[in-house]
């Protein structure tokens, strides 16, 4: 399931999911991707991050895009990053140099909480 | 009290008894009123009645008139322009005529936050602008968290909550009863739901300390000072502290905003209430896979808006809380 997932998301992005294959090494059973995936997509919509947990390589780009009727924020735990207010379709996005486990919430609605996890 | 037109008992009368510790779970739970059904209570020496709206025009207008009287506006989120209500400033217009329509002309208005929709200067502009057509002139304002999205709610203040304390709380009196203003929307941590903090509840305790039990107390702030259904965030997470603040007082009425919904409970001597928003509904609580804005057909929009309207009665310690839709 999961790898058939992969495969009909590689031509776009490898996002990688939690507990899937870290960007940036080879996934031999996708196809030849040997590429460095530098980017990654988490969605906003109702009132959740999805996927909730990503784990991405050292250097990739997360974009958090706002599918809601209503405004959220992605603000970092600890203050690692803060979005500004991301109304419907906007988008933030944030470069992981450091490996590391970044939890974020909006400061909106913390009720709503993620995970970056960086190898 | 005997010589008052006592309505007669119908499966909409609802009768909580303090005194006599004669709550009623079933009345309890018939009193969490929904957006759209609209409900009128009266709370007397301790003592909440509560009737759904249709049967108003059956009760003696001297238990709902008073010597004080002001009307709650909630959750106008101008700015906002989506399906649920792309027209936030018309419906805000007819509460606003809503307002003005009322037998009891109120004295002034809470607004219990989530006056623009993404803290933008032309929304508070436009909300300002179009409560200027209110008879009541006073507006007296808590922020929603819509409010202070980008400057850590600077500019709120400034414009709403001059000469307050800390993040915008305050206090102030109106022919014997204390309404407290308070901030829950600032600060919140990763998880948690609608927050006051350490600094907030110690001037509440100083704000209260002095003042006659017998004292009508009326606490307003955005989020739900009771844990409505904290899955959503929509709950307080220190309010128990600021409500043991507020044990010694006799009547204690808490309105709040936030969940776009009516909804009532009676817990000791409080009275929590939250009111309808003038822009858009929200779903019942866990009805829905979140609690974001709820389409209705167009031509219901308006049953599901509403206002609410509160007098006090003098000596009767009674503070009767209406809600009224914009339809």
């Amino acid at each position: 399931m999961r790898r058939s997932v992969l495969i009909a998301g590689l031509a776009a992005i490898a996002v990688i999911s939690a507990g899937g294959i870290v960007g940036g090494r080879k996934s031999l059973a996708a196809g030849a991707q040997t590429k460095t995936a530098s980017t990654a997509e988490v969605k906003i919509d109702n009132f959740s991050f999805g996927p909730t947990a990503i784990t991405v390589a050292a250097g990739t780009t997360v974009t958090w895009i706002n599918r809601d009727d209503i405004p959220h924020t992605v603000v970092s735990n600890d203050k690692v990053f803060k979005s500004k207010v991301l109304d419907t379709d906007e988008k933030f996005s944030y470069t992981f140099s450091k490996p590391g486990e970044y939890p974020y919430f909006c400061s909106i609605h913390p009720k709503m909480t993620g995970k970056v996890v960086v190898q | 009290m005997d010589s008052k037109k006592k309505p007669g008992h119908t499966k909409d009368e609802i009768l909580h008894d303090h005194n006599h510790d004669g709550v009623d779970r079933r009345g309890f739970l018939k009193c969490m009123a929904w957006a759209g059904t609209g409900a009128f209570c009266v709370m007397q020496g301790g003592v909440l009645k509560s009737y759904s709206m249709s049967r108003i025009a059956e009760m003696n207008p001297a238990e709902m008139t008073g010597e004080l009287s002001f009307a709650q506006i909630s959750d106008s989120h101008m700015g906002f322009n989506k399906a649920a209500n792309p027209d936030v400033a018309a419906t805000l217009k007819a509460a606003v005529d809503k307002v003005n329509a009322l037998a009891t002309p109120p004295e002034f208005l809470l607004h219990t936050g989530d006056i623009s929709h993404l803290s933008k200067p032309e929304e508070f502009d436009t909300v300002e602008q179009i409560l200027k057509s209110a008879s009541a002139k006073d507006v007296f304002y808590v922020p929603g968290e819509h409010d202070v999205l980008n400057d850590d709610g600077k500019s709120y203040l400034e414009r709403f909550a001059k000469g307050s304390h800390g993040a915008g709380w305050y206090s102030f009196d109106k022919k014997g009863v204390h309404f407290v203003g308070l901030v829950n929307v600032m600060n919140l941590k990763a998880g948690g739901l609608g927050s006051l903090g350490s600094e907030q509840l110690e001037w509440l305790e100083k704000d209260v300390k002095h003042l006659k039990s017998s004292t009508p107390v009326v606490v307003f702030a955005h989020i739900p000072l009771w844990t409505v259904y904290p899955d959503w965030g929509w709950g307080t997470e220190d309010s128990a502290q600021a409500l043991a603040y507020l044990k010694k007082f006799g009547s204690v009425t808490v309105l709040n905003g936030h969940i776009h919904q009516i909804m009532q409970k009676v817990e000791g001597n409080v009275t929590f209430h939250t009111a309808c928003s003038t822009a858009f509904p929200q779903p019942k609580p866990g009805e829905a896979p979140s609690p974001g804005p709820m389409k209705v057909p167009a031509e219901q929009l308006r049953s599901v808006l509403g206002i609410t309207d509160v007098n006090y009665v003098r000596g009767q310690h009674a503070l009767a809380v209406v809600d009224s839709t914009l339809a």
